[in-house]
């Protein structure tokens, strides 16, 4: 297959997956309206004339299986496993049905129940992506042959049977390097740093102090090395107090951290005092600072029966110590479980309301902005630093400053700053990405699983919604980081550390989720960008102004669904400016010319011209 | 609302207490025509509604014969940044007729306050709710004793105290000279599309013509003989015989013909009597009238068996409004905290929804199955009322331009003879049976329509909010009266020469008596696409009919004709007859919405044309709360430099740069005689938001409490997730059992 012909068919199947849900319905029109790429997919699954990428190999595939659509009903079509992605085609029904995922999108797949007495067996596909799937199919005649839903068991989980992730095996070539957006020591450039007060210190180059964290760290210039090696010992996992942000006039930080290890006796450290007492002094405009501690108080007591806690105000004078009730992984994971419930695959209509309220989801999502919003608060209007840490600060702690962020600085709500936020506070700052999502692992009741990451991305969608001309970045580009999370197919959100991806060679075997976001920019901007500059924004926190995120969550539900995608109508939208801003120097222009030559012939074609002003979009 | 940053940070106690006569310092240009002052009271504290600190302004509080006013002593500056104003009523003005409640705090403690309450002794605070949702709270402790009494029994008087239409301010208003003659800018610009009143024969015969509906057109009760519950002129099924026979019972009203041919027709339907065979008899010539208008078909729905009664109405909006009327910070981060199950109890996004889920069935009966359909209730101006402007709101694009929605709404609720006075009780009867929101009603399921399919509508969500503002409005006589009758007896007896023509009100259609040209601009909705003929754009497009009839395969039983069918005796018409009761001919509840959803989703599956049928989402995240309505008089929801107006002011920026350059060629181009534009003339120029990026959410409405820019964080928070989940106190991390091996 040609290279342009893959890029086309990435392109295509990564649009029809997040917002076009081939999980449900590809109705006439939208084959038509996919063009030449889908056509050429459907021909004949079982002689492999799929759209693969390149690397991608048909595993297996089987006719006669028959898919049980919770919208549809059954429908009866062939089934392929590459050791990419599982692809359905129905062959009884019109309009033409599809379904094409990454195997990395499952969670579970599970044979249900017996076999019937025709030999049918079922089997339960549990997703990542908020949706269940379930196919019946015949058992092999014979018993020599593996079922297809072997092959897909498999393929599913790479890890657990010792083979490597698909995104080891692509090899895309795209005009941009993804790997090179983030270059931490650039991007501390541009907040001025290194400066009088703050220093970038080598002291964990080789991931000696802390394995969790970056190679470069920005710290006080007044602590040296080697308190910040004894620092290490009194914070939980070595992950000490470093900055993330340097507001540009006031000087006010935000730094961020894990718990001390106080511990019942109330241990003290006498260094990493003094590294308090130096991010407050390296703030000349408040002679107070604020430590966020994520925990509800009561967790945050109970970590000291095990040797963690929070600061006490005896040691730490002048810092306010603030509760931000953020609740652990386990809650979100659950809280999550009871969404899925809840939205698929039917919504009960009458008791949406209280059922939504039930998963605590929002709560949850209002707590955490609240959160960030005060921090957000504390560095701009009160002109103060800020520490934020939780437990281990690798998962509410990127939450909640990558958010405060996102409100401080409007170059992280651009497209390329977006993709350095997640590099640096989530990425390089150690946020355990392989735990939390459990990439190609078949373990599906692991407790380190939990949706930290996507509960950020939809406080992300919820400041989008109330700021819509504020980000650079669509709704489409949200759903594909998310998309991408679980497909790995990129090498972006592997491994749980920067030290781990340089030890696993991340970077030189796999491509970047950038590589291809950044070779096709135009899908993912936002129309209504104005981008003010210099503005902090401050959301509504009130769950009234809190929406379910209903493109993301809902998406598979066919009712739910926009009749134009999401991302067209914000092209049709782009499209319709460019246009009209055309028209205008057109006009200017020419009524620069008119005034020119008074009177001229060719009057009229002007009007003529513009005269659906009122745009469809 | 400006000023009160700077003066909440003054004193909370008067430095000093003015003893002036109120009088004079009441500019009397602050009068609208004829408008009297009642009594007067000074200093009053008005509380701003912003944080716990119960600042405020003080001022001097006024009741009038058409509002309650508070002047502040200190001079805002607000009047000269208000793009959006009212003309009639600022942000310190309650129009009488917007009252809605009034509370007093006596000793800590918060009264409603009844007529009996009056007599005693005066609260130390007054908090007036406003059917436009807006709070005042005013302190009467800095006030002489008897200023206070008098000022609170004057408002609690003028406002809750039952009272007579003659007292409706509208008469006063238009009893002054030259109410007729003021030809606004406005009026002018629009006349060549102007909003339908349906108050003569020829309008009538017009929208028939529009609609090539076969029926006729009724003028039998110019003088009410036939009943003073029906309009003027009506039209009916032609096959129906001699009105004057069937007196006292109802008729198919005929409200819209669809393109196949047939029709919706609405009747009201009095409660089964003891005479079952009468009215059965009657209501079968009704039938087959209404069958005999297209293919012998007919079904019919009692919407008072399937919808909610106007009193389940009036008592979910109640719970619902209370909601929103916050009266402080606190209550509003405790309500946020049961918001969704909340909203779930007051039942009213429901009540709204299954009216959308009844109109979508009746417009599948019309669009799939071409059968024609006749709506009933007792009144059959209520619920019919809202139904059937919903169908021929999805059926008909001309009713989602502006003046075509504004025709609608006179068609089938004015001249429809909905009873305005008794629903919105304007006069604050006692009786409560009778009052109900049932125009509100209909507003809100405009507005989810809008809100889904927003490119479809010429008006803009702001449209629909102040319409539903102007139906208190005390200066329209649009929304005053309970029917056509009703209108005609009271014009003509409040005529101020008794032998004169009737008295002429304005409509709340005239635009310019309330906002100025550019405020009016935010009626329009930048992102609706218009149909590229301006002359079709009226009419329904034709070359879709063929295509939607093939996508769409009728189902319909089809009759070929015979014929001479129409000589034979209703025998035979009654065995061809198919009459189906909408609801039980669907079977229970349950099949209904799996008929309906399907008929949606065969919808939702072609291509989306703005221009032709549309049909609403009703699926649980899909209906959703008014925000624009309900949220903006509420500053913690505010959101600075955000919100749809946001999007909505940069579409406009850029339309008026548009517009302006062909302006401008235009009028270069005097050889050119080009053909008019029929377009309302939208002139799109708004103030240059330098600043865009700073408007609050609320805008238009309400602005910014102060200009100082501090986000809202939220008190409570504590008791926002008290989990007991055993989860909650699991260890954070379960890796931390790795650390011990």
């Amino acid at each position: 297959m040609e290279e342009s012909d893959s890029v086309e068919s990435l392109c295509s199947s990564t649009t029809t997956r997040s917002d076009r849900s081939s999980g449900t319905r590809v109705s006439d029109t939208e084959l038509r309206s996919k063009g030449r790429a889908i056509e050429k997919v459907y021909k004949d699954p079982s002689k492999g004339e799929l759209p693969l990428l390149p690397e991608e190999h048909v595993q297996d595939s089987a006719k006669d299986v028959t898919y049980i659509c919770p919208f549809i009903g059954p429908v009866r079509g062939s089934l392929s496993v590459t050791n990419y992605r599982l692809f359905f085609r129905c062959t009884d029904r019109e309009p033409v049905f599809g379904l094409d995922l990454p195997l990395g999108v499952l969670s579970r797949v599970e044979k249900i129940g017996a076999a019937t007495s025709r030999g049918d067996v079922s089997y339960g596909l549990a997703c990542k992506d908020m949706r269940n799937l379930r196919f019946v199919h015949k058992e092999p005649e014979d018993s020599l042959k593996k079922s297809v839903f072997e092959v897909l068991m498999k393929f599913a989980f790479p890890v657990s049977n010792n083979m490597s992730l698909f995104a080891f095996e692509y090899k895309q070539v795209f005009p941009e390097n993804g790997w090179k957006v983030y270059d931490p020591l650039a991007e501390y450039k541009r907040q001025g740093l290194p400066n009088e007060s703050w220093r970038i210190s080598k002291v964990n180059d080789h991931y000696e102090l802390c394995d969790s964290y970056p190679a470069a760290l920005v710290v006080p210039v007044t602590i040296t090395d080697e308190e910040l090696r004894r620092v290490s010992s009194f914070r939980a996992k070595g992950r000490i107090p470093v900055l993330s942000w340097i507001h540009p006039e006031s000087q006010a930080a935000v730094v961020r951290a894990s718990q001390p290890m106080v511990g019942q006796n109330g241990r003290r450290c006498k260094e990493d005092e003094k590294l308090l007492q130096a991010i407050m002094d390296a703030n000349a405009q408040s002679h107070k600072m604020f430590i966020f501690d994520a925990r509800p108080s009561v967790n945050a007591a109970a970590n000291k029966m095990k040797g963690g806690g929070y600061e006490s105000e005896d040691a730490y004078q002048n810092a306010e110590l603030v509760f931000l009730d953020i609740h652990n992984i386990h809650v979100m994971r659950e809280s999550l479980r009871k969404l899925k419930e809840v939205v698929y695959p039917n919504i009960e209509d009458s008791h949406w309301l209280s059922n939504l309220e039930s998963t605590h989801w929002l709560e949850h999502i209002k707590l955490i902005l609240a959160g960030a919003l005060r921090i957000a608060d504390k560095v701009e209007s009160g002109k103060t630093s800020v520490v934020v840490h939780c437990s281990d600060g690798w998962d509410r702690t990127p939450q909640l400053t990558s958010l405060a962020l996102i409100m401080l600085d409007s170059h992280y709500r651009t497209i390329r700053g977006f993709q350095i936020l997640l590099e640096k506070e989530w990425l390089s700052f150690g946020h355990r990405f392989q735990q939390r999502v459990g990439h190609g692992d078949k373990n599906h009741t692991d407790a380190d699983r939990s949706p930290i990451f996507l509960q950020f991305i939809d406080c992300v969608w919820q400041m989008t919604r109330q700021f819509p001309a504020a980000f650079e970045f669509n709704e489409y580009f949200l759903i594909t980081i998310l998309d991408h999370l679980y497909s790995c197919l990129f090498g972006t959100f592997l491994c749980n550390s920067e030290q781990q991806r340089l030890k696993e060679e991340v970077p030189k075997h796999t491509v970047s989720l950038w590589s291809f976001v950044n070779s096709q920019l135009e899908e993912f901007v936002n129309p209504l960008y104005v981008g003010y500059p210099s503005h902090v924004l401050f959301p509504t926190v009130g769950i009234r102004h809190l929406q379910l995120w209903v493109t993301y969550y809902i998406r598979w539900n066919p009712r739910m669904r926009p009749q134009e995608p999401v991302h067209q109508r914000y092209k049709e939208l782009l499209a319709k400016r460019a246009e009209l801003q055309k028209r205008v120097e057109e006009l200017q222009r020419e009524a620069a010319n008119r005034t020119a030559s008074s009177s001229s012939e060719r009057a009229g074609s002007p009007t003529r011209s513009i005269t659906p002003v009122q745009t469809f979009v | 609302m400006l000023s009160l940053g700077s003066v909440g940070a003054k004193s909370t106690k008067p430095s000093f207490v003015s003893y002036v006569t109120p009088e004079v310092s009441f500019h009397a240009a602050l009068y609208l025509r004829c408008e009297v002052e009642f009594c007067s009271a000074n200093p009053i504290l008005k509380y701003t509604q912003d944080d716990l600190s119960q600042r405020g302004v003080f001022g001097t509080l006024f009741c009038t014969n058409f509002r309650i006013t508070f002047i502040s002593d200190e001079k805002s500056q607000e009047e000269t940044t208000k793009t959006f104003k009212n003309k009639l009523y600022g942000e310190n003005d309650i129009p009488l007729m917007f009252v809605d409640h009034i509370y007093g705090v006596y000793d800590e403690k918060r009264k409603l306050i009844t007529g009996a309450l009056v007599k005693n002794k005066y609260p130390s605070k007054i908090i007036i709710h406003c059917k436009d949702l807006r709070v005042f709270q005013f302190c009467l402790t800095y006030t002489k004793e008897e200023d206070a009494k008098k000022i609170f029994q004057g408002i609690a008087h003028h406002c809750l105290e039952e009272k007579s239409l003659k007292c409706v301010f509208a008469f006063s208003y238009t009893g002054t000279p030259s109410p007729g003659t003021d030809i606004s800018p406005c009026r002018e610009m629009q006349r060549k599309r102007e909003t339908i009143l349906f108050d003569s024969p020829e309008d009538w015969t017009q929208e028939m013509k529009r609609t090539k509906a076969n029926c006729r057109l009724v003028t039998e009760n110019e003088n009410f003989e036939l009943s003073q519950r029906l309009p003027k002129y009506f039209v009916i099924p032609s096959a129906l015989g001699d009105l004057f026979s069937y007196q006292g019972k109802g008729f198919p009203i005929w409200c819209w013909s669809h393109y196949s041919g047939c029709a919706l027709f609405k009747a009201s339907l009095p409660p089964v009597t003891q005479e079952d065979g009468d009215f059965q008899k009657h209501f079968d010539i009704m039938i087959n009238a209404v069958a005999h208008n297209y293919l012998y078909s007919a079904k019919t729905e009692d919407l008072s068996e399937s919808l909610p009664t106007i009193q389940d109405i009036q008592q979910s909006y109640n719970k619902f409004k209370q909601f929103f009327l916050i009266e402080n910070s606190t209550d509003f981060w405790l309500s946020d905290m049961k918001w969704f199950s909340s909203l779930e109890s007051s039942g009213w996004l429901d009540i709204i929804r299954q009216c959308l889920q009844k109109a979508v069935e009746v417009v599948e009966c019309l669009e799939k199955d071409n059968t024609n359909v006749l709506i009933t209730e007792e009144e059959g101006t209520d619920l019919c009322c809202v139904i059937s402007s919903l169908v021929q709101i999805m059926l008909d694009p001309y009713y989602r331009t502006l003046m075509g929605f504004q025709s609608l709404v006179q068609k089938e609720w004015v001249a429809g003879c909905h009873a305005f006075l008794d629903r919105c009780n304007h006069l604050h009867q006692k009786d409560k049976e009778c009052y109900s929101p049932v125009f509100l009603l209909f507003l809100e399921c405009v507005w989810q329509l809008v809100q889904q399919h927003s490119p479809a509508f010429q008006f803009s969500e702001t449209y629909l909010t102040v319409l539903s503002d102007s139906v208190h409005m005390p200066v329209f006589s649009t929304f005053l009266f309970n029917s056509a009758h009703h209108r005609e007896s009271v014009l003509k007896a409040e005529s101020p020469l008794a032998q004169s023509s009737p008295l002429s009100c304005p409509t709340v259609w005239d635009w310019s008596v309330q906002f100025d040209s550019k405020a009016q601009n935010y009626f329009f909705n930048p992102l609706y696409s218009e149909k590229v003929k301006h002359e079709k754009a009226v009419r329904k497009p034709h070359k879709l009919k063929h295509q939607r009839q093939l996508s769409l395969p009728s189902t319909a039983f089809k009759t070929p004709f015979k014929k001479g069918f129409f000589k034979d005796e209703t025998d035979s018409l009654k065995k061809m007859l198919r009459v189906k009761r909408l609801s039980r001919w669907m079977g229970s509840p349950d099949s209904t919405a799996a008929i309906s959803r399907e008929f949606y989703e065969s919808w939702q599956q072609r291509p989306l044309d703005y221009h032709g049928l549309l049909l609403p989402c009703l699926d649980g995240p899909a209906v959703r709360v008014w925000m624009q309505r309900y949220l903006r008089w509420i500053p913690e929801v505010h959101i600075l430099g955000g919100g749809s107006v946001a999007v909505m002011t940069k579409l406009m920026e850029l339309l008026s740069q548009v517009q302006d350059l062909k302006r401008v060629l235009e009028q270069r181009d005097s050889s050119q005689a080009a053909k008019p534009d029929h377009r309302p003339y939208i002139q799109h120029r708004l103030l240059s938001f330098g600043s865009s990026g700073r408007l609050p959410s609320s805008f238009p409405f309400a602005y910014s409490r102060n200009r100082s820019f501090k986000p809202i964080i939220p008190t409570g928070l504590m008791q926002c997730l008290m989990l007991t989940d055993s989860l909650a106190s699991q260890e954070d991390e379960a890796s931390s059992f790795v650390s011990l091996v």
